[in-house]
């Protein structure tokens, strides 16, 4: 019983350091020579340009229907007028970083999963590592920059989009007017609520992209290891997405 | 063993002693020991689950042992860093057993791929080589095909044109004809054969295919139970008379022949 509980731990805080140690590796090789931008530009494009239209059409909706409850709860107090401060607020500070994460990981995370695991499973990963390349480098540093650098500029997009969504419906469809609504995000919005947003989606970035890499590198070679890692990867980047997103807020505020 | 070692120098390329690992409570080699030879064809055989893919990957260096060593070409590569390790792979070659083909890539891309990333070749000498590789393996004018394009032969024989493509001293082959039938088979052990005389290289091969991989084979090692039982030439191991080595041998048979009813 002690014995079995004692292989439990020394399981599970290996598995952590492994964990831990794999992103460490990962950074590190990004300083260290020989670079790859060519790999990293093409990561930037699987995972940030080709989730433009994605993101874009979650941020639409999203915006829409904060218009259309944000209408509806800010006329039980009559104050129409601050509509537009609500669901800048809401974006900017919240769903915009959160539902963008979660959509890029549903989209690219778990592509990169599969395909980080069938190369293991082909044992390509080994090749490279035969070929005197470091697959981490290879593999997972461009990916990680890759993350870094597409995160915050699909939040960014999807806030801004999110603000002409909840507009279209609050203003356009609704009758709140129009000039404060627009005014009041001028004059509410801060510079820190806009930083934090986009700081807490570097953060997901890095989360996301280490899980998925993490997952799909260390996928088990048989039929169901791909499936199982691809599973894993999708499902622990959400709730680190989301436990983060508390860490970060709470710190943050 | 241990005692000869000194009158071979020279001679042996890759020196295996006393390599242990374990895999959780299996001890997957127990002790091996093996020589092999400067310029000749090693192949090491034995029933699944021997041991022997575990000892391949530790002779190129993707895995470290528990204990023992390996020497090659007089470096004891378990005591190497990292940089270590990538120095002395650039000396080998290595085919997987389905190939390990880039499958996002042509070719044409996968054969050029250690020369683009690890050498300062310009672009047109790299082409020049690639294109000479792929006539050697009998893949001419396949440069822009896909992995998932060729049958597995073909797909052996891209692998090979890759780990031959930097002129590698050891050639390392991990079940080089799984997966084809026996004409494959034959043309993929002529072509190991041709391309090892040819470029002299040491080959270390793990087969399953035994008896057809004897006549390729300079030296056998049967492998059982995470050790050596038996080395020597093809002609010796079989005039042993070992009572395992026969029963592996009557089982492959006796295999082969089940395979058949069931096509």
């Amino acid at each position: 019983m002690v014995e079995r509980l004692g292989a439990l731990v020394i399981d599970n805080v290996t598995a952590l350091g492994n964990f831990v140690l794999f992103l460490g590796t990962a950074v590190w090789l990004i300083v260290k020579p020989p670079y790859k931008p060519r790999l990293t530009i093409r990561q930037i494009r699987t995972i940030g340009a080709e989730s433009v239209v994605l993101v874009a059409l979650i941020g639409a909706f999203t915006g829409m229907v904060l218009g259309l409850q944000g209408y509806n709860t800010l006329r039980r107090f009559g104050s129409e007028g601050a509509l537009g401060t609500v669901v800048a607020l809401i974006l900017v500070r919240e769903l915009g970083p959160v539902l963008a994460a979660l959509m890029v990981t549903a989209r690219a995370g778990s592509a990169m999963a599969a395909e980080l695991g069938s190369m293991q499973a082909t044992e390509q990963i080994d090749a490279l590592a035969v070929m005197a390349i470091n697959p981490i480098q290879y593999l997972v540093s461009p990916r990680v920059i890759a993350g870094v650098i597409s995160f915050p500029l699909l939040t960014g997009m999807f806030d801004v989009i999110g603000i002409w969504g909840g507009y279209l419906i609050g203003v356009g469809l609704m009758g709140a007017p129009g000039g404060s609504y627009l005014n009041g995000i001028a004059q509410n919005l801060s510079g820190h609520d806009i930083v934090s947003g986009l700081y807490k989606a570097l953060v997901f970035g890095l989360v996301v992209m280490w899980v998925c890499c993490y997952k799909g590198y260390h996928a088990q070679r048989m039929a169901t290891g791909v499936s199982r890692a691809t599973t894993e990867a999708v499902v622990l980047s959400s709730v680190m997405i989301l436990a983060w997103d508390y860490f970060l807020t709470s710190i943050l505020l | 063993m241990v005692a000869v070692e000194h009158n071979r120098k020279g001679t042996v390329a890759i020196e295996v002693r006393e390599l242990r690992h374990r895999f959780g409570h299996q001890q997957v080699l127990n002790g091996v020991d093996l020589d092999c030879l400067r310029g000749r064809v090693t192949t090491i055989v034995g029933p699944s689950g021997c041991g022997k893919t575990v000892l391949l990957k530790h002779l190129n260096l993707l895995l470290r042992p528990d204990s023992g060593k390996i020497v090659i070409d007089g470096v004891d590569v378990t005591r190497l860093n990292n940089r270590g390790l990538d120095e002395v792979r650039k000396e080998f070659g290595m085919l997987f057993q389905a190939g390990a083909l880039f499958d996002s890539m042509s070719v044409f891309d996968n054969v050029a791929f250690p020369l683009v990333e690890n050498t300062r070749l310009e672009r047109a000498e790299i082409a020049a080589k690639v294109r000479e590789m792929l006539a050697n393996v009998g893949l001419e004018g396949m440069e822009d095909k896909y992995p998932s394009e060729l049958s597995g032969g073909m797909q052996k024989r891209a692998a090979l044109a890759r780990a031959l493509i930097r002129n590698p001293k050891i050639l390392m082959l991990d079940e080089p004809t799984t997966g084809l039938d026996p004409t494959r088979t034959g043309s993929i052990h002529a072509l190991v054969r041709h391309t090892q005389q040819r470029f002299g290289l040491t080959v270390v091969m793990v087969s399953h295919d035994v008896p057809a991989v004897f006549e390729i084979s300079d030296r056998v090692a049967f492998m059982h139970e995470g050790k050596m039982r038996l080395t020597g030439t093809a002609a010796e191991v079989t005039a042993a008379n070992d009572e395992v080595f026969n029963r592996f041998l009557a089982g492959r048979a006796a295999g082969d022949e089940r395979d058949a009813a069931a096509l």
